[in-house]
């Protein structure tokens, strides 16, 4: 029972961590707090088992966290989904070799549900791996982002699925050979995972990085049963629980369900595609003229009071965050008041926008998430879109059999004018056609928003 | 055992649901690095059983999970630390 209200001690730090996240004036002593009571985890630990004198057990430890910290220093912050993706790979299958290194200490006789953890813990562990490998690949072009459906039916999953349960509880009780049930299901939660990370294309990777990070909680919570630490139990369950969350989070705010995500069913048919491509060739000139109402913009912006800017993902890929903050402060200087929409999936983890707009120093206090500031486009004098289609397109309301349809978007089109700074007119991820962009009240600029908004800088 | 950490796993996801569903969307990327840091827990089951068993090939299993937790760990709370001191840094300025 001591071992329980020890890890009570323990979680109870952890607790504080999060409920300091509540805030971004308390987030990093929070943070601190967590990294405080990790730490001390690891020394108690250590000495429990009496590995202070133990050499080689501090050369890994050294050797992987100094890893650790290079890694974190170096990555940027439009890499953090990545960043993430491949931690929660690492902690899946630390938790999938805890539990079969674990399994060889097993004696003879010992627990039905200790050989039924360990074989839980590897599978969930490995298939965790395996999917943030392949999701941290795609995230950074290693292989191509489009979703890849290798089992068109989800049949092949399904089997997969059953033929892993089998061996899971042939594993329980059939012990003697304990080796092969472990290589068996490496290889089949292995292939699970790939198949499930290939099938998520871009704009979803939000719900499969946060599916992950709670597989990764999960791992290490049924780890705990096997060697059974109830810190690991109780911790893992926690980090499982916010990783549902934000999974569930990310869902609703694409209006998809899990397993829609899962399923890679995300694009329109090809066919359609091929449609608006030849429909942006045909109308080049239309947005040539387009452009060329250069000179209205100014005035727009003279007359405008309230702003709002909507920041979307092409933003970060064009790297124009610092072009923002300089049109924000140009603005604010000109005496106007200017809000920043965030849609909830802008972005490929959730609140990677705040993020990346937090990098170049501006106020998290302009940040308004879409609940917020949806009411308050009737009255505002303009918009900027800089980077962001799907999460705009008035279509979501009406466009019935779309893959957006019902995805509640940031109503920019209720705004007195709108300026967008796409890259192109080509439709957002989800293959269909933006009606924003022909709307009476919208000004279009094509191009690189690193260059763009530097124009709408200069008119205001 | 068995019963006591099933408990133990029933109060520490609802504890967690309660609170982390409070945490604002402005901080679920530093939310998810910091959760993802704590993933790596299972370092603590990587040190039991290296400190406890001493054949070859238990040692390098548990061993390669050491170094993949402990990159886990310190990784995760240092992006954390750094994505949470731009947020800081723009608290101080307005309190200037």
């Amino acid at each position: 029972m001591s071992v329980i209200i020890i890890a009570a001690i323990f979680i109870v730090g952890f607790i504080l961590q999060i409920r300091l996240m509540q805030s971004p004036k308390t987030a990093l002593l929070g943070n601190r707090i967590g990294a405080a009571f990790m730490g001390a985890a690891i020394i108690y630990t250590i000495i429990a088992y009496g590995g202070m004198g133990n050499a080689s057990l501090w050369l890994w430890l050294v050797i992987g966290g100094f890893a650790g910290v290079s890694l974190g220093h170096v990555v940027k912050m439009i890499q953090m989904p990545q960043m993430v993706g491949m931690l929660n790979g690492f902690g899946g299958v630390a938790s999938a070799l805890v539990a079969i290194a674990g399994s060889s200490l097993f004696v003879s006789g010992a627990s039905w549900y200790l050989w039924l953890t360990a074989s839980l813990a590897l599978s969930v562990g490995v298939l965790t791996f395996t999917g943030s490998m392949v999701a941290a690949m795609k995230l950074q072009g290693i292989i191509s982002g489009k979703p890849v459906n290798l089992d068109e039916s989800g049949k092949l999953q399904q089997i997969l699925l059953l033929i892993a349960a089998v061996l899971v509880l042939l594993s329980t009780f059939i012990t003697g050979i304990y080796t092969v049930w472990v290589i068996l299901l490496i290889i089949i939660a292995a292939v699970y995972g790939v198949i499930m990370a290939l099938r998520v294309g871009g704009a979803d990777m939000p719900v499969v990085i946060s599916l992950l990070n709670s597989f990764s909680g999960v791992a290490a919570s049924i780890t705990g049963f096997a060697v059974e630490d109830p810190l690991l139990v109780g911790v893992g369950a926690v980090v499982g629980v916010s990783g549902l969350i934000l999974t569930r989070i990310m869902c609703r705010a694409m209006n998809r369900s899990l397993s829609a995500v899962l399923t890679g069913m995300t694009t329109v048919s090809n066919s359609k595609k091929a449609e608006n491509l030849t429909h942006v060739s045909n109308s080049l000139e239309e947005v040539h003229e387009k452009k060329t109402r250069g000179t209205d913009i100014g005035k727009i912006i003279n007359l405008s009071k309230k702003v709002i800017i909507v920041p979307g993902y092409g933003m970060a890929v064009a790297q124009a965050q610092g072009k923002v903050k300089d049109l924000i402060d140009c603005m604010e200087k000109a005496g106007k008041q200017v809000k920043i929409g965030i849609h909830p999936v802008a972005g490929r983890m959730p609140g990677h926008m705040n993020v990346l707009l937090a990098e170049v120093g501006i106020d998290y206090d302009k940040l308004y998430d879409m609940d917020t500031i949806n009411p308050e486009f009737e009255n505002t004098d303009l918009t900027i879109v800089i980077g962001a289609c799907d999460v705009v397109n008035p279509s979501a309301n009406t466009a019935e059999g779309t893959p957006i349809y019902g995805m509640p978007i940031l109503e920019v089109e209720k705004s007195k004018n709108v300026i967008v700074c796409n890259l192109d007119e080509k439709p957002g991820y989800s293959g269909v056609e933006n009606t924003l962009y022909s709307m009476e009240n919208v000004i279009t600029i094509w191009g690189n928003a690193s260059e763009t908004v530097p124009t709408i800088t200069e008119a205001c | 055992m068995l019963f006591a950490l099933i408990i133990f796993l029933v109060a520490c996801a609802i504890l967690g649901y309660r609170i982390i569903s409070s945490v604002p969307s402005l901080l679920h990327t530093p939310l998810m690095s910091g959760m993802n840091a704590l993933s790596g827990i299972t370092v603590l089951g990587a040190i039991a059983v290296f400190a406890t068993v001493d054949s070859g090939i238990v040692q390098f299993l548990s061993g390669a999970a050491l170094v993949l937790a402990m990159i886990n760990v310190v990784g995760g709370f240092w992006v954390t630390d750094r994505m949470l001191k731009m947020f800081d840094s723009s608290v101080r300025r307005k309190n200037k």
